[in-house]
């Protein structure tokens, strides 16, 4: 049975497809966005606070690397076909990570009642801007004229990130007893949240039909395949940091993930040349919808096996 | 009978995602003011309908003189017409205090 999150998926979707008339406003859709990574943040900085920190910077050095070689895998797979910026550019999404992914995980782990580990929320920040900066590089070369203090505010104060890491160090900061005053909207609500979350993306998704019906079969089989490749290199991952089956899981998913906020806008900057709408389509018309309804039950499944626990 | 002076008004629509990169464009440029407008609509490139960042346009208004519109005008066509959807047009247009343009 399908979390009842994704059926709101598949009712926007539906939506969408049918062209109905049904349209959330779009200062709805940023304030969900907001409270959702405000609560995975808190989340994870409550959690933090009950561990040391220092033993952490390895294994975000080691997602880290996780992220880019996957961005050169990518890039590997989409230059037989694809002109060099969009190749670069299309990899940068596949190798950067996207947060509603992570959340439908996070719902996905709660509802069973499986425990993942706390610094999983600082895995997503990290993970989000290496691979960009890998794309540009790819696409433009090493002395392009890129505007590296400009790149490097983005990496660090987008708005994502400072949701992210600001709710993980107001978690940290508070502990359990401080955050208790706003455990309703943002622990309670979450699933609500999320909910309506998702309709929006279902109809978001409805929106890339189009650019599949042109470009359909290449995007369709890459944007299934690299996922399921990528969720093996993070599992694997998951496997050498020492995570549980919740948290190999969850890497596996940000593995696997493809970002559709960050990446696209910084692309649309940094690389002009390059289609968004190709990567647009193969992020959001495939593999978000592929990751949400059968990759992460899938994804868990190859935790299990990983961590060698057999249910 | 009021007395207004010509001016030019240059109309830029555009993707939204590059707002703050136009903005600082036309500062340097010599623009002294501008007024910016959320958008949507549809062009050769699709309907725009706003409904999420990606899918959202701008309009962005400046009154000048004509020969500056027409410096901003050849800098967009240079710079941002290959891969950006854009749209500009110049218009005459009437103004008091034409020192502020």
């Amino acid at each position: 049975m399908l979390d009842v999150v994704v059926l709101f998926f598949l009712l926007g979707l539906l939506a969408g497809l049918a062209r109905s008339e049904l349209k959330l406003p779009p200062a709805l859709y940023d304030s969900l966005s907001l409270v959702l990574l405000l609560a995975i943040g808190l989340k994870g900085g409550e959690g933090l606070a009950r561990q040391a920190l220092l033993p952490l910077l390895p294994q975000l050095a080691a997602v880290i690397v996780l992220g880019v070689a996957l961005t050169f895998i990518a890039f590997v797979a989409l230059r037989r076909r694809f002109a060099l910026p969009d190749a670069a550019s299309m990899a940068a999404h596949y190798g950067s990570v996207s947060v509603a992914t992570f959340a439908v995980g996070v719902n996905w782990l709660n509802v069973r009642g499986i425990d993942f580990e706390p610094q999983l929320p600082i895995f997503l920040a990290v993970m989000e801007v290496p691979p960009i900066i890998v794309g540009i590089v790819l696409a433009r070369g090493l002395r392009s004229g890129i505007d590296w203090r400009k790149l490097g505010h983005e990496a660090f104060f987008g708005k994502g990130v400072v949701l992210l890491l600001g709710g993980m160090a107001i978690g940290w900061l508070a502990g359990p007893a401080g955050l208790e005053p706003i455990k309703p909207l943002f622990y309670d609500l979450f699933k609500g949240a999320l909910a309506i979350f998702l309709l929006e993306m279902g109809l978001i998704v409805a929106r890339q039909t189009t650019v599949l019906r042109h470009q359909g079969a290449f995007l369709i089989t890459f944007g299934i395949a690299m996922p399921l490749f990528s969720s093996l290199l993070g599992g694997a991952c998951g496997v050498l940091l020492g995570l549980s089956a919740g948290g190999i899981m969850l890497l596996a998913t940000l593995a696997a993930s493809a970002s559709y906020i960050a990446v696209p806008a910084t692309m649309r900057l940094a690389l002009p040349a390059a289609n968004p709408a190709l990567s647009l389509a193969a992020v959001l018309g495939v593999t978000f919808p592929f990751n949400i309804l059968a990759g992460i039950p899938l994804y868990y499944w190859l935790a299990e096996r990983f961590a060698g626990v057999s249910p | 009978m009021i007395t207004t002076e010509k001016r030019t008004m240059l109309t830029i629509i555009t993707e939204s995602v590059i707002e703050n990169l136009l903005l600082a464009d036309l500062d340097r440029l010599g623009a002294r003011g501008y007024t910016v407008t959320d958008a949507r609509g549809r062009g050769s490139r699709g309907v725009r309908d706003a409904n999420w960042d990606e899918a959202a346009n701008i309009r962005i208004e400046v009154i000048c003189t004509r020969e500056l519109a027409e410096t901003l005008l050849v800098h967009l066509q240079q710079h941002y017409y290959a891969n950006y959807a854009m749209v500009s047009c110049l218009h005459d247009v009437e103004v008091l205090r034409a020192g502020k343009f």
